[in-house]
Parts: structure tokens; sequence; C-alpha cells
């Protein structure tokens, strides 16, 4: 009898582990967030240039080709985990733009030279007013546009390789044609 | 009595004590336990006529203070909550929690009225920069709320800087 | 370059707590002696190891150091120097150092511990390094305050006024204080499962660490309890949070535990259930961290979630009760009970409070712990309202309340129950008479608070009475500190209820439009608007409203809310004026301003009666148990 009695809190604790349990592994299931831009023509672009000595962003820059708009901060930690995927999609022969949300001119150079530089243009957007056109709710987001200029996809986050190499490059690949 | 009588008795006398608190308690969760829904769900459980969105159902609903939503008269405040598929109108009485502002996480608590307008008896915006409530999270995604909250702190950083 | 010697100081105390639990454990079941005395340094040696960690920690955020990645996310350089050390563990990395900093100081105060068995210390230091190798496995592993940011930041990113207070700062040392203190109680009791040995002796050396755990938890949970009223400007100090529930729970079990303890030092009996409530405490200890890291819990105070690293706690705390219920399983039917008692006498009241506090305690933790049940099995999201709790604490408060009259009078191994019950009318017709009286004077029966006001000053009546026969009619003093302790305590819990259910069940509330020398009738209160005053502070912008509070003609005092603006944080504060009447405090927020009339704002007031017999009832129990630690030496009897 008092061996049986003695395992009980054992036998409650272990259930109440398991319980734990489930409900952490139900924690990993990030809800998708459509952008009600998806189908629509990208909003206007005009942009100062972010980087000294180079061009800033106007509307053409989004007609010339298949382009991927990248919102990113220097500030933004999250960002530099996708800069590798963002020079290997430069080298691929995406044309990659860069939109610097809410940042300085000195720490874009400095944020750029450290990591990289995947970007034919920076723009600046100093106060976030095309981030608010652009429906922009996070950093960094990536928005994937056609040769039409129409936006096809939003990418929330930062773009690891796998995002890269499975969804994005097919998606591209369709764009092209 | 017994030793043995008398510890049976004194566990017995226990195990109905612990008895009674046991249904007390499963009585008193199930009255007492409020559901969180997104507005999408609020919509989809109106459309199937749910009872749990009925007039005067207890519930809380959450998401995000829709951008120029929001007016008040002083006391009464009417907001949308928006979890960018679906909106809810939302009117509290009373003063708004600190945190409160358009474009920000907000969980409301109370009930629909006739009208489909739900009647908050006390809101709950994001309490911290860095904390994002499990509800939350089921209404958007991760990454949405990290860059969002790296977002309000370079807000910040930018008006500091920008300021002699 | 301080901050890497602080990282390798933790690995090399990690690998030494390896050590410390290994070599003495098993030197203790080889009775080798000098292996089992490697405890001492190896513990001395991991404290100073993790205090040079911590301390490297303070220093690169004293010196804001941006190449730092945690003191860029927690700090500024606007921020005053004390809040910048505060900010060392206001966030999940830091607070885990500080975790095992102070499990490393408790371990310290064990290594020299006088009159303890060499076996015993070995065993209990052993497996408190056990603890501290999870601890710093965790840290070092999953949650690493040592992170450089690369370029450094030209600036740090927090300046959130909320967190620059006093209280705030100092409230997770207290707490922590108090759960970890609670791990030496495990390790002693894991030791005693090993050994297969809970003697008198083991009581009298785990009690005092007990004891000042316990002591430290009360006034962290204080202290939380006091900031929650005056910061949140919801006017209440309790919510039934699950943060809030996860300070409660190793609190009742430590209240559990010392009474147990109290029973086997004096008595040699209850050697399971002290075992077991000392593995208990510590466990809820783990697992309300478990729940407020992992994001499982939705709650306001919650720190930013991980489920990384909730899976890391959950597998600490997996390993650690886990194991110690493992052990209780097999090795608890071996502590045989010695003195026997009778169905009347003290053991068993004192058992019964065990049974109650249990009961307690699994009800607090039912309410925790289904949202995370049903979420787990995907069942909804929800929360559990105040009223639970509520519904079902009350009746569970009043049997106890009988109870904690009658226990003291109850002597031990056989007591006759006839007399105690003939002494204790008295106090019971009292405490009826005064829970019975608010009814008539607000011509309202409030069911609930009528109830636990009777229990409240059932307790108060009875244990002032016990006070009053023990020292013969107040003129013999010499009596044992453990009984003037108990004694501080139950009156602390009785005006504690007292004032937690009158500030509830009274109180008022009001919210409306107010314009400059407008008179609002309130509570037996004239208050009046003088008007709103805008102003500037060191790094703020403030509204502030000027109000008087009369009564009956004469002047009370002043209230002044405000509402403040910081531009540096782009955050909006409220801070709520407070004004003591007696034992009672009016309570003012200051609301939006009318977009037409600037002068006309919104404001909302509460009268809360009685209100501050709740940080005195907090205080007197704190300080019943620091009189119950008085004692001249182990083994002395309590009344």
């Amino acid at each position: 009898m008092a061996h049986k009695a003695a395992l009980m809190p054992l036998a409650c604790f272990a259930v109440l582990a398991g319980v734990f349990a489930m409900a952490l592994l139900r924690e990993h299931n990030p809800a998708i967030l459509p952008s009600a831009l998806i189908g629509k023509p990208a909003p206007a672009l005009e942009l100062p240039a972010a980087l000294k000595g180079s061009k800033g962003l106007t509307p053409e820059a989004l007609t010339g080709g298949i382009t991927a708009v990248n919102i990113f901060a220097s500030w933004c930690v999250t960002c530099v985990g996708e800069q590798p995927t963002l020079m290997q999609m430069k080298k691929d022969g995406v044309t990659v733009l860069g939109i610097a949300y809410k940042d300085s001119r000195e720490n874009i150079a400095l944020w750029l030279q450290k990591h990289g530089n995947p970007f034919s243009a920076v723009g600046l957007d100093e106060k976030g007013r095309a981030a608010i056109d652009w429906g922009v709710y996070g950093v960094p987001e990536t928005y994937f546009i056609d040769a039409e200029g129409i936006v096809r996809h939003k990418h929330i986050g930062a773009l690891s390789m796998q995002d890269y190499t499975a969804k994005l490059k097919p998606l591209l690949e369709e764009m092209r044609k | 009595m017994t030793r043995a009588q008398q510890r049976l008795s004194f566990i017995l006398l226990v195990l109905a004590c612990l008895g009674l608190a046991a249904g007390i308690s499963l009585y008193a969760l199930r009255g007492n336990v409020s559901y969180y829904y997104t507005p999408t769900e609020i919509h989809k459980m109106r459309a199937r006529k749910d009872k749990r969105v009925d007039a005067g159902a207890e519930l809380r609903v959450g998401g995000m203070v829709r951008k120029g939503s929001y007016t008040t008269s002083g006391t009464g405040h009417y907001f949308a909550v928006t979890d960018f598929k679906a909106d809810v109108r939302v009117e509290y009485t009373g003063i708004l929690p600190d945190l409160f502002r358009e474009g920000q996480g907000v969980v409301a608590h109370g009930s629909f009225d006739d009208r489909k307008i739900f009647y908050a008896t006390s809101l709950v915006a994001k309490h911290d920069e860095k904390y994002t409530p499990p509800e939350m999270k089921k209404t958007f995604s991760k990454e949405y709320y990290q860059g969002y909250d790296a977002m309000e702190r370079a807000a910040e950083e930018a008006e500091r800087a920008g300021q002699p | 370059m301080i901050i890497e010697l602080g990282h390798f100081a933790l690995v090399f105390a990690l690998l030494l707590s390896l050590a410390m639990a290994a070599v003495p454990l098993f030197g203790a079941h080889r009775e080798r002696e000098s292996w089992m005395r490697l405890a001492k340094p190896a513990a001395i040696s991991i404290s100073g190891l993790v205090t040079i960690s911590f301390f490297s920690l303070i220093h690169a955020y004293a010196l804001s150091d941006f190449s730092v990645r945690m003191v860029v996310e927690n700090s500024h350089t606007m921020k005053p120097v004390i809040y910048k050390i505060a900010a060392v563990w206001g966030n999940h990395e830091g607070s885990m150092l500080l975790w095992a900093l102070i499990l490393a100081l408790w371990t310290t105060r064990l290594v020299r511990q006088k009159e303890i068995p060499l076996p015993l210390q070995a065993r209990a230091l052993g497996v408190a390094g056990l603890l501290q190798a999870g601890f710093l496995s965790f840290i070092l592993f999953a949650s690493s305050p040592f992170q450089r940011l690369e370029p450094p930041a030209k600036e740090g990113l927090d300046l959130n006024p909320v967190l620059q207070d006093v209280l705030l700062a100092i409230h997770p040392p207290v707490l922590y204080m108090g759960y970890v203190g609670f791990s030496i109680a495990f390790c002693l009791a894991a030791a005693a499962l090993i050994e297969k040995k809970a003697d008198s002796n083991w009581a009298g050396i785990l009690r005092p660490y007990a004891m000042t755990a316990w002591i430290f938890l009360t006034c962290g949970i204080g202290l939380g309890s006091f900031w929650a009223y005056y910061e949140l400007g919801w006017g209440g100090f309790w919510f039934w949070d699950p943060v809030e529930n996860a300070s409660l729970l190793p609190w009742l079990a430590g209240t559990a535990l010392l009474h147990s303890v109290a029973v086997l030092e004096k008595r040699g009996s209850l050697r399971g259930w002290t075992v077991f409530l000392a593995i208990l405490a510590f466990s809820l200890s783990l697992t309300g961290t478990f729940l407020v890291r992992s994001g499982v819990l939705t709650s306001v105070h919650a720190f930013a979630s991980d489920p990384l690293r909730g899976v890391f706690i959950l597998a600490l705390l997996g390993a650690m009760t886990g194991g110690a219920l493992l052990l209780y399983a097999f090795r608890a039917p071996y502590l045989k009970i010695a003195g026997g008692f009778r169905p009347v006498s003290r053991e068993s009241a004192l058992l019964l409070n065990n049974v109650f506090l249990f009961t307690v305690l699994a009800t607090v933790f039912t309410g925790t712990v289904y949202p995370v049940i049903l979420s787990a099995l995907d069942l909804g999201t929800v929360t559990v309202g105040p009223p639970y709790y509520t519904l079902c604490l009350t009746p569970l408060l009043v049997p106890f309340a009988l109870l904690m009259g009658a226990g003291p009078n109850l002597a031990w191994r056989e007591a006759q129950l006839a007399p105690v019950l003939k002494k204790l009318i008295l106090p019971f017709v009292a405490a009826a008479g005064l829970a019975l009286l608010p009814g008539f004077l607000r011509s309202e029966f409030q069911p609930v608070a009528t109830a636990l006001i009777f229990a409240a000053s059932y307790i108060g009546a009875a244990t002032l009475q016990e006070l009053f026969t023990k020292t013969n009619r107040f003129r013999h003093f010499r009596l044992p500190a453990s009984f003037y302790g108990m004694v501080l305590a139950h009156l602390g819990f009785a005006v504690m209820l007292a004032g937690a259910t009158a500030s509830t069940a009274w109180k008022s509330e009001e919210t409306l439009w107010m314009k400059p020398q407008q008179i609002l009738a309130f509570a037996d209160y004239d208050i009046t608007l003088r008007g709103i005053q805008a102003g500037l502070g060191k790094n703020y912008d403030f509204d502030r409203a000027q109000l008087t509070v009369a009564t009956e003609g004469l002047a009370v005092g002043t209230l002044a809310p405000e509402k403040r603006w910081y531009p540096g944080a782009q955050r909006a504060t409220s801070e709520t004026g407070l004004l003591r009447d007696g034992l009672g405090i009016v309570y003012a927020t200051l609301g939006d301003a009318d977009a037409k009339d600037p002068l006309r704002r919104v404001l909302r007031f509460y009268f809360h009666p009685f209100i501050l017999l709740l940080p005195l009832g907090v205080t007197l129990i704190a300080l019943g148990g620091a009189v119950a630690l008085l004692r001249r030496k182990r083994g002395e009897h309590g009344a």
C-alpha cells in the first residue's frame, strides 16, 4: 500500500510533463499573413539614395524585369541572417532592390560593408512612409515583383536558403515565363 | 477503533474532502473560462450560427487595432480589431491602457450585442515590446511579431535621434 | 574581453559542478571521506566563478558596453545607473544567471553548515551540483547572455519607463532567493531518500533553509502585489494571473513544508510528507519558471517566450523533479514512522493542515494549468477568470480557519477535544459578530465577504486568545521563539485576509468627465478637481490633475494623478494618485482630455477601505518567520 502511494506523485508528474510537452509542440505553427497587394501593381516607389554616390529608387526600377524588393534595416538583427540568401539571389541574376527602413546612411553603409551588398540600388525610407504604402508590418520582408510591376508574392521574415531554393526559385522561374 | 481503522477513516475523510474540492473545482472551471477567437474565426462561427458568438456570450477577441479606425467620445472608445482577413468592431468604456495604440495588438474581453458590436469589459494591450501572447501568435505569424517589435524599437530610436 | 572572462568562468563552473555532483555522491556511497570532503571546495569555487560571471555582466551594463547584445536589447545610456544594473536581471538570460548565482550562494551556505553528518552534507551538495550543472548548461547552451553584437550598436534599445522602478528592480532577486532557497530543501530531501533516513536531526537542519526561503518568497510576492497595485492603474493587487500563481504555488508548498518539518523535528512523524513537500516546493518553483518562460501561457507578465527555451526548461524539470519523485517512489517506504499519534492531537491537526494547504495548492494549480492542457489537446485557447479561484477557495478557507484556531491549542500525541472547543466558543462568537456586522451597517449581505471576514476574525481572535493563555495573561513571556513566530504569522494571515476581503468587497469605483472646480461626491468623500497642470519632468512631459479630497468639510489630502509622455521611449504611462485615509486608500487615474475642451478630463476613482491591512499582514507573516528563526539551539521545542 505504501509503495503504491509513493508512486502516485511520479505518475501525476509524468502525465503533467507529457501535457506540457504537447503544449510546447503546438507553439510551432505560425499563421500565414497574406498581403492585400498580391496580384495588384506595386505601389509607387520614390526614395532617395541610401548610399552616397549611388541611385535611389524610382518607379522605373520595378518594371525593368523581375525584381525582389527587400525591406531591411541595419538595426534589424534578423536581417543579418538573410544576407547570404540575397547574395545568392543576386548571383542567380535576380535584381534585388533594398528599402532601408527608418535607418541612417552611415549605419547602412557600415552594415552593407560588413555583411555584403546584394542590392542594385538602396532607397532610404527614413520616416517609414513607403513602408506604410507597401503594407509592411515587419522587418525584414521581401516582395517579388514581375516584369509588369505586379506584386506576385510577399515573404515575411528572413529569407532562409531553404525558403529560396524550395519555394521562391520555382516561383521566380514561373514569373520569367 | 484500532490504529489501522483510525488511519483508514482518516484517509477516507481526506479523500472525501479532496473529492468535494475537486468537484467544486471542475464546476467552477466550466463557468469561468473564457475562450479566445480571432476575428476570422468569429465570422466563420457567426456564419455557422455558432452559439458561442451569440449576443451576451462571454469571450475574448484579439488582433491589431486597425489604423484609422479609432474614435473616442472621452469615456467611450470605438475601434476595429483586425487579423487582416476580417474585422470586429469594439466598443469600450473607461480609460484605455497606456499601451493601446492603432497598429498595436490588443485582446478584448467581453461579449457581442445584437448589432454585432463587441462590448469590451477589459482590454489588454501588448504589454512589452518583446512579449507576444500565445493567442497573438495564433493570429499572426511569429516573424511578423519579431519584425514588428523591432520596428517599434526603431521608431523610438529614430525619433530620439531626430531630436536636437 | 571581460564578458569573455565571464563566459569562461561559467564554463569552468559547469565542469566543476559536474565534478561536485559525481565525486561526493560516489564518495558517500563508498564511504570515502576524502571524496566527500571535495564537495566543499568545489562549491566555494563554483560560487566564486558564477559571481565573476555575474559581475562581468554588471560591468558591461554599467559601462553601457553596446558590443554585448543583451546590453543593447535591455539598456540605454540615458538610464540611471541603478536601473542599468537592474536591467541585468530584467530579461530572461540575465535572470537565469541571477538564478545560478543565488543557487551557488545558497550552496555555499550549506557548505558552512555546522553539526551535519558528512555523508548527508556530501549527498546534498552532490544533488546541488546536479542542479547547478543543469542550470549552467541551460544558460550556456540556450540562454547565453554573453553574445556579442557585430558591429557594436551606437545606442541601446530599451528605455522603457515602466521598468525604471525600484520595486520592480528588487522584485526578482527577492523572489529568486525564495525559489532557489527551496532547492536546498530539495537537495536535503533527495539526500535523505538516498540514505533512507529522514530523522529529527535532518529536520532540524532543513528547517532554517526552508524558513528563510519562505520569508523571502513571502516578501517577493508582497512586493509584486504592491507594485501591481500602484503601477497598473486597475486598482487591483492580485489577478490570479498565471505568473502570480507561479509564485504562490511554491509558497503554499513551502508553508505546508514548514508545518510538516516542525512536526518531524519535534515528534519524528510525518517523514514521508516532509520529504515529499520539500521536493514539491522546489519542483513548483521550476514548473513556474517553465510556465512563464516557455510561451505556453497567456499572461501580462510573461517574459518573451521561445519554445526552444521551453523545451530545455521542461527537460530540466523532468530530470530534476522526475528524478526526485522516482527516488521517492522507491525509497519513501524505508522512512519508518517513529512515534504515533491519536486522531485528536497536534500532529493530526498539522497533518490536516497539510491536506488543506495541498488542496488549495491543487486548486490554484488546476486553474493555472487548465489553459495549457486545453491548448495541448487543441481544445481552444482559454483563460481562467478570477471567479474560479474565489468560488473554489472560499469554502476551503472557512474550515481551514477553524483548524488554524484549534490546532495550536491541541497537545502533542494525544489531546482532549472538548476543553479546546469550549475555549474556542469565545473567539467563534466574536468572529461571527464581526463578520455579520458589516452586513447590517451596509444593509447588504455579501456571503463570500462575510465568510472570509469570519475566517480572518476567528483566526485573529483564537491566536490572541492563545497568546493570552500561554503568557498567563501577559505576565510570563519566556516562551520559545517559535511560539511567537506562530502568533505573528497567524495574526498576519488573519490581518491580510481581512484587508484583502474588505478592500475588494467594499470598494467604490467611479469613472467620469470632470472640469476644474467640479466636485464629485464619492464614497463619503468630496473630491474637487482644482485644475490640470501641464509640465516637464526629467525626461517626460506630463499632465497632472490636482484634486483635493475632503470629508464632511474636513480636508483629508490631495491626489495628483498624471499622464506622462516619454519622448525618448515613445511611450505613455500613467501615474496613479494615491491618498491614504486611515487604513484605506483613495486611488485616482487620469484619462484622456476632451478634444474640444482640454481642461475637461476623464478621471477614474477607486476607494479601497482597509487595504493597508494587506501589506501590514504580509509584513507580520514575514516577521513571524524571522522570529521563529531566532532559536538558541536546534531541537528547542515549540509550545
